[in-house]
């Protein structure tokens, strides 16, 4: 059988960091903050996690450390976009570089190797049914995001906040801070999602290890149109092309037909959504970035 | 930069890249001192490592690949445009110059050429496949251009490991190229004619930009796009055209890459040195501007020479100039709104894409 328990399994194993990431996404999607930083600010959850496990020889101390050392690097996105009216768009891929060129100094100044750093002493998650408490924990999250938008005054004026800001200002509610909220918050998750890739199925760091990953976390965005439960779908899809890669690599299929897998199942999500969408509201305007 | 008068010293100095590039040498400073090495020997061994008679060689050919990217993501973002698929169209060009290079029947003189302009063919083509996403489909250009850009690297390495391998080697490479299908080098050295081609490229892109028609609309896109629209540019035709010509150069750079030393495509040779993403920096740096991406592209390609050279004498790791490039565009995007170099009343939504 392909499609069996196993294949869900995995595939719920993919989709964790993808869904978290995703998860702070739509929220500064909602606040009106286009965020693109998701994968440096995972990369850097990624680095910090397998550095404070190491160090102190605890992974909840590297989750702990992840998601602080992650929101601390999204305040460029929050300083550079909100404070200083930065391009976010410029300001995200600046971020995703700087990710890539300081985690792999820092591996190497602080750990003296390149590519990979992979001890047998290095703590990782605990496995409870087959899942990190991570994963359970994105799931959670889901839920709790998904009511504070549409029940609780928090997420309806962070809505107000990205939907109409000189509205939600004249209320007295302040967009700033909402916005710093979100980001924020977004990258608190993307901490956990490194953690999770990094000390969660596999325990070591590797450079650029997110691998795309934090773009794909943009597109599941895009795709669940900023909804906690549609990214869990977006997510979701992203999850089974994965797992659904690795079955087909054990059938012979080779690496790099399974590795574009998921990137291309995004893609033509993404395509058949917009087209979808489009055929609806025609008359859109176009060039829209979300 | 951007301007046509000579800006006054005190403008220069003032200037917001001055400043970024300033800050970045300074916290990249911090960083040195905090690995325990000596700033001015660090910064002395970039300079010397990449333009003393040792590096400049390296700083040249290394410089083809920069500009060459720097200039295919120039281009579109001069509009406003950002192709992250740089990687992408760059490696099936060099794939697919390969294998001209390999099945060509035309002597090796016409075979060169013929590579040259199937590379750029292969990547025009991808580049324009993401174009046609945004057209068509309503996919923005961004997200499009950088998700297309992972199949393509992943065909191009299992035709690098499978069908084209070179038989009885070990290493993920196609066989070499006949003899004769090269780029002439100068020399002795690595510095081929390729380098003649992206500068001639940059020269063809000055000219546009500065002297015709369609690059004024261009710019004038890049500036405001309803406005552009509203004054009759059709923004549809403009990303096709854009997009094809920025793929079109990264495919060159792909098969200058193949054309030259080690004369083959090796698997993972295009992509690992980051060309994509530094060509990227330089022409954000330079806010797209022609000369402007000349020179950042070579203070990028000084930085990534010469942070071999700081790696050798004070042991700090080479991916250090790779954080100050980063941070120098988190300076200059922090500092101001990046489009706002060219128009200064636009409106806050991050419209750039």
């Amino acid at each position: 059988m392909f499609f069996d328990s196993d294949l869900l399994m995995s595939a719920l194993r993919a989709l964790t960091p993808i869904l978290l990431a995703a998860l702070g996404g739509a929220l500064c999607e909602r606040a009106g903050v286009f965020n693109i930083g998701l994968e440096g600010m995972m990369l850097m959850g990624c680095f910090t996690s397998v550095a404070t496990s190491w160090f102190t020889g605890s992974a909840w101390l590297g989750v702990l450390a992840a998601a602080l050392a992650a929101a601390a690097y999204s305040l460029i996105l929050a300083v550079g976009a909100v404070t200083l009216r930065g391009d976010a768009v410029v300001l995200g891929i600046a971020m995703n570089l700087l990710a890539v060129g300081l985690t792999s100094f820092l591996l190497r100044t602080v750990f003296g190797v390149q590519g990979t750093f992979d001890d047998p002493s290095l703590a990782g998650l605990p496995l409870i049914g087959g899942f990190t408490p991570l994963a359970y924990l994105a799931f959670v999250a889901v839920a709790v995001a998904a009511v504070m938008l549409s029940r609780h005054v928090w997420g309806l004026r962070l809505r107000g906040v990205g939907e109409a800001p000189d509205a939600a200002a004249t209320l007295g509610v302040s967009p700033a801070k909402y916005k710093y909220a979100a980001v924020l918050i977004s990258g608190v998750l993307c901490g956990l999602a490194g953690a999770q890739l990094a000390l969660g199925n596999v325990t070591l760091f590797s450079e650029n290890m997110t691998a795309g990953r934090g773009w794909i976390a943009v597109v599941a965005v895009m795709l669940g149109r900023a909804a906690p439960v549609g990214v869990l779908l977006a997510a979701l899809l992203f999850g089974l092309a994965e797992a659904a890669g690795f079955r087909l690599q054990g059938v012979g299929l080779p690496q790099q037909a399974t590795d574009a897998a998921p990137y291309v199942v995004t893609l033509v999500a993404l395509f058949l959504s917009t087209a979808r969408r489009r055929r609806r509201t025609v008359n859109s305007p176009s060039g829209a970035t979300t | 930069m951007t301007h046509t008068h000579i800006p006054r010293i005190s403008g220069v100095l003032r200037s917001p890249i001055t400043f970024s590039v300033l800050a970045g040498l300074v916290i990249g400073a911090l960083f040195l001192v905090g690995t325990g090495a000596d700033p001015l020997t660090a910064y002395s061994a970039v300079l010397t490592g990449s333009l003393g008679a040792d590096g400049i060689g390296s700083t040249l050919s290394t410089g083809t690949s920069v500009l060459g990217m720097a200039l295919a993501l120039a281009i579109p973002l001069r509009a406003g445009l950002i192709n992250l698929g740089g990687d992408g169209q760059m490696v099936l060009g060099g794939i697919t110059a390969a294998v001209t290079g390999l099945y060509s029947p035309l002597p090796a003189p016409l075979t060169v050429v013929l590579a040259l302009l199937a590379g750029m063919a292969a990547g025009a083509a991808y580049a324009a496949l993401a174009a046609l996403c945004e057209n068509r489909l309503g996919v923005p250009l961004l997200v499009s251009s950088l998700l297309l850009s992972y199949p393509a690297v992943s065909l191009a390495s299992y035709l690098a490991r499978y069908p084209l391998k070179e038989p009885g080697s070990s290493l993920p490479q196609t066989r070499a190229m006949p003899d004769g299908v090269a780029l002439p080098a100068f020399g002795d050295s690595t510095v081929t004619v390729g380098l003649l081609l992206v500068v001639l490229a940059a020269a063809a892109y000055w000219f546009t930009d500065r002297r015709t028609a369609f690059g004024y609309e261009i710019r004038m896109t890049g500036l405001n796009s309803r406005f552009a629209a509203y004054a009759g540019v059709e923004r549809r035709g403009l990303t096709l055209k854009l997009m094809s010509v920025s793929g079109a150069l990264a495919g060159l750079v792909g098969a200058i890459g193949v054309l030259s030393f080690p004369y083959r495509f090796v698997d993972g040779s295009l992509t690992a040195p980051g060309y994509t993403w530094t060509g990227l920096t330089a022409a954000l740096l330079a806010a797209a501007a022609p000369l402007g991406t000349v020179v950042a592209s070579f203070f990028f390609a000084v930085l990534a020479v010469g942070g071999l050279a700081m790696e050798r004498t004070t042991e700090v790791p080479r991916e250090l100039t790779q954080v100050l490039q980063a941070i120098v565009i988190v300076f200059l995007a922090a500092r101001l709104r990046f489009p706002t170099k060219w128009f200064s009343r636009r409106t806050q939504e991050s419209g750039a894409v």
